[in-house]
């Protein structure tokens, strides 16, 4: 064996932006390094704190528009252009839902302000007017990915980024051109909450192996049994393709189903 | 006032009869509850058809609403009017969208619109609460928390908070809303309203919790963005908050829940005060902290309505949890104790409860985890929840329902052995025939699901004869 790797994992925001679960994602980076015997260390980067220089991963998850705001106000200036010549150097990242939106160039609410970005991806979100909620299946470079998404704002992806993935069900970045997501260089965005990692452990492990590689280190990872991990990622895929397309405004009888007991068989 | 005229009547009588036909057949085909369908068809053909028979209860209305808590709270505050010698409407099976209400206040009126009862307490979900609040018209609305819960389903918690707010400034000077200041949202929200404001809260600093656990939410001063520090900390982001920056703080209580012991899944025994009444010591049988937080509501309804301290004590001494709540059964010689999870406070709460004190797991636990839309669709919730608890000990958990594989995997990154997972495919009937006889050696166990999966558990026990089921309680 080489020298000790170790894995540092900035967590950007971690109390004003973790609102769907997404701390899940830091649990699962930090847990898959952990059990090939790398050292995860999680630090926690929160409004005014300064980024370290020396993170091989970032995660930014969603939160809500109060503090979306303050936290989009923390990024405008310095803080922003360290992330941003990080990314460029290929540090890895993994971006969610608001956390997204704000590595993008701008996000325009109805009725106030435009929200800078810090424009890692060239990609512009607008506020739109229905809240796009369900499973979501895409096909990606990592294969089929499964997550959940929760969304209002309708994203637009410029020439400069690529598409994540593509949506096989669901609505993705705007319901309208079949992404879902952004990808540039070692950096990937989506709206996919579920958390998303969890269940799409080959993502997890190239953010890994990228941030690695970033720092100088070993990339190479051995194998993990991932029988529950896949289990997971099965049962969810089931539960969106039985989901008819207009979800969640299912008609009245089935939600009503819902709340009654099941049948006796 | 709602107008009398006799194309109103007629209306009324119709929208009445037509919902009692549609109940009536619904009980006959097995359908259970089925409270739903008959309110909906109701008020689609007389949208005012609830005001009109509530506002002819002689003694009021009293809606109960908050994230977690709100159908144990109501259903104890029914319960103390009821030993006061009074007839109470209730929607006892959770039956708390509008059409729910709906129906429940049709069920106990005649054709003309004459309720049978003095008063009603209704529980209120949340992204209800403006319209069950519009409709009903209460004297008391007790306010018990607000936490994140199926976001899928109402967006996010400042859009439900903002939307509370806008309902609370439309209520008369008539209404009191009892308002848990513990939860730092509610107290922002309720402020300076026309209607008056009773406020109650724990003070409870033996059981203060070190650090905000990672389902907390609101932990920024509603008042000046900064973060708000607690002085204690009881329960999610409940308790004794302050904000350094801007001196925003607590409210002071006018009713406080105190002394609370705690007995396992058992029971709890605790003393609640204020408003120059006082119930000491008295043992309830529900368990955990956040059934203190319900008593304090419960007992601060009772005091608002002028009941006795006598009554309210006899009525919570024998109050028994609503359905899979937080209950126990016996059956087939095993002792289960059912627990409902629906959000990360509650079920930290569970854990909390189940771990005595967080140290290990006391019996053998079987998970069950749907994501129909009244679970919340979105199962991301679970990653929220502090599972590490679990890490310890060597009792298995079984993992059952349509997303029963989420649970697995997310005990397997909270640290917990692969040898004591148990994950469980299948509907849940086989599941828990499985998890009982893979577990025969142990006398207790404990079964953790999720709305719809609790359903189906009572049905599967209710079946068996060993529990009632839920809509004839």
């Amino acid at each position: 064996m080489s020298v000790a790797r170790t894995l540092r994992i900035g967590w950007l925001y971690p109390t004003k932006m973790n609102i769907y679960g997404d701390r899940g994602n830091v649990i699962v980076l930090s847990q898959r390094a952990a059990w090939r015997g790398i050292e995860p260390h999680v630090i926690e980067l929160d409004i005014d704190d300064a980024i370290p220089s020396d993170i091989d991963v970032f995660f930014f998850g969603g939160g809500q528009d109060q503090e979306q705001i303050a936290v989009s106000r923390d990024l405008a200036g310095k803080k922003g252009e360290i992330l941003q010549s990080a990314i460029e150097n290929g540090a890895a990242a993994l971006t969610v839902c608001g956390g997204y939106q704000l590595f993008g160039k701008v996000y325009r609410p109805h009725d106030a302000e435009p929200l800078p970005g810090i424009g890692i991806f060239d990609a512009e979100t607008e506020a739109g007017g229905e809240r796009f909620i369900g499973n979501v299946v895409a096909e990606s470079q990592w294969g089929e990915l499964i997550g959940f998404e929760n969304h209002s704002g309708l994203t637009w992806l410029g020439s400069g980024a690529e598409p994540m993935g593509r949506i096989v069900h669901g609505r993705g970045n705007n319901g309208t051109d079949g992404t879902e997501g952004a990808k540039y260089r070692n950096a990937v965005g989506c709206y996919l909450h579920g958390s998303i990692l969890p269940k799409n452990p080959t993502l997890a492990d190239w953010l890994i192996a990228r941030g690695l590689e970033y720092r100088g280190q070993d990339p190479e990872l051995v194998p993990l049994a991932d029988d529950l991990e896949q289990r997971a990622h099965r049962q969810a895929v089931g539960r969106a393709r039985s989901e008819r397309r207009d979800e969640p405004n299912r008609s009245m009888f089935s939600r009503i189903a819902a709340y009654a007991p099941i049948p006796r068989s | 006032m709602v107008p009398r005229s006799p194309l109103g009547s007629v209306r009324r009588a119709a929208s009445i009869g037509a919902s009692k036909a549609a109940l009536a057949a619904l009980r006959r085909t097995g359908r259970g509850g089925g409270t739903a369908a008959p309110g909906l068809l109701a008020l689609q053909i007389d949208p005012e058809v609830v005001s009109r028979i509530a506002e002819r209860l002689s003694d009021g209305a009293v809606v109960v609403a908050g994230t977690n808590g709100k159908t144990t709270t109501s259903r104890m505050i029914a319960d103390i009017i009821e030993a006061s010698g009074r007839t109470v409407i209730h929607n006892r099976s959770g039956s708390n969208l509008a059409r729910g209400v709906a129906a429940t206040f049709i069920e106990h009126a005649s054709l003309s619109g004459e309720p049978d009862a003095q008063m009603a307490v209704i529980e209120s979900d949340e992204a209800a609460l403006p319209e069950i609040l519009r409709l009903v018209k209460p004297r008391l609305v007790v306010l018990n928390n607000l936490f994140r819960d199926q976001l899928d389903r109402y967006g996010e918690l400042n859009t439900v908070g903002t939307r509370w707010k806008a309902a609370f400034g439309r209520l008369p000077p008539t209404t009191c809303l009892l308002v848990d200041v513990d939860d730092p949202t509610l107290a922002t929200i309720t402020a300076g309203l026309d209607a008056p404001r009773t406020t109650f809260g724990l003070r409870i600093p033996e059981h203060t919790l070190d650090e905000l656990p990672h389902a907390a939410d609101a932990a920024i001063c509603r008042k000046c963005g900064a973060d708000l520090t607690y002085r204690e900390l009881y329960l999610g982001h409940l308790g004794d908050w302050l904000c350094t920056s801007c001196g925003y703080q607590r409210p002071a209580l006018d009713v406080t829940g105190s002394a609370v012991r705690l007995d396992g899944m058992a029971s709890l025994t605790m003393s609640v005060e204020g408003n120059g009444q006082a119930i000491r010591d008295v043992t309830v049988h529900v368990p955990g902290i956040y059934n203190a937080y319900n008593v304090t509501a419960a007992v601060a309804a009772a005091f608002a309505l002028r009941i006795d301290p006598a009554t309210i004590r006899s009525a919570l001494e024998n109050f028994r949890s609503p359905f899979g709540r937080a209950e126990r059964v016996r059956w087939q010689g095993r002792e289960i104790s059912i627990a409902l999870v629906k959000n990360p406070v509650g079920f930290n709460e569970v854990l909390r409860t189940i771990t005595g004190g967080g140290s290990e797991l006391a019996a053998p636990t079987l998970i069950v985890i749907n994501d129909e839309f009244a679970d919340g669709r979105d199962v991301s919730w679970l990653w929220d929840v502090d599972f590490e608890m679990l890490a310890a000990g060597t009792l298995p958990i079984a993992t059952a329902g349509m997303r029963g594989a989420d649970m697995a995997n997310r005990l397997k990154y909270a640290g917990v052995e692969e040898s004591r997972l148990m994950p469980l495919d299948g509907p849940i009937d086989q599941a828990l025939t499985t998890f009982l006889q893979r577990t025969s050696d142990s006398k207790d166990v404990s079964i953790l699901p999720t709305y719809t999966a609790m359903l189906a558990v009572r049905e599967i026990l209710g079946n068996a004869g060993a529990v009632e089921r839920f809509w004839e309680e």
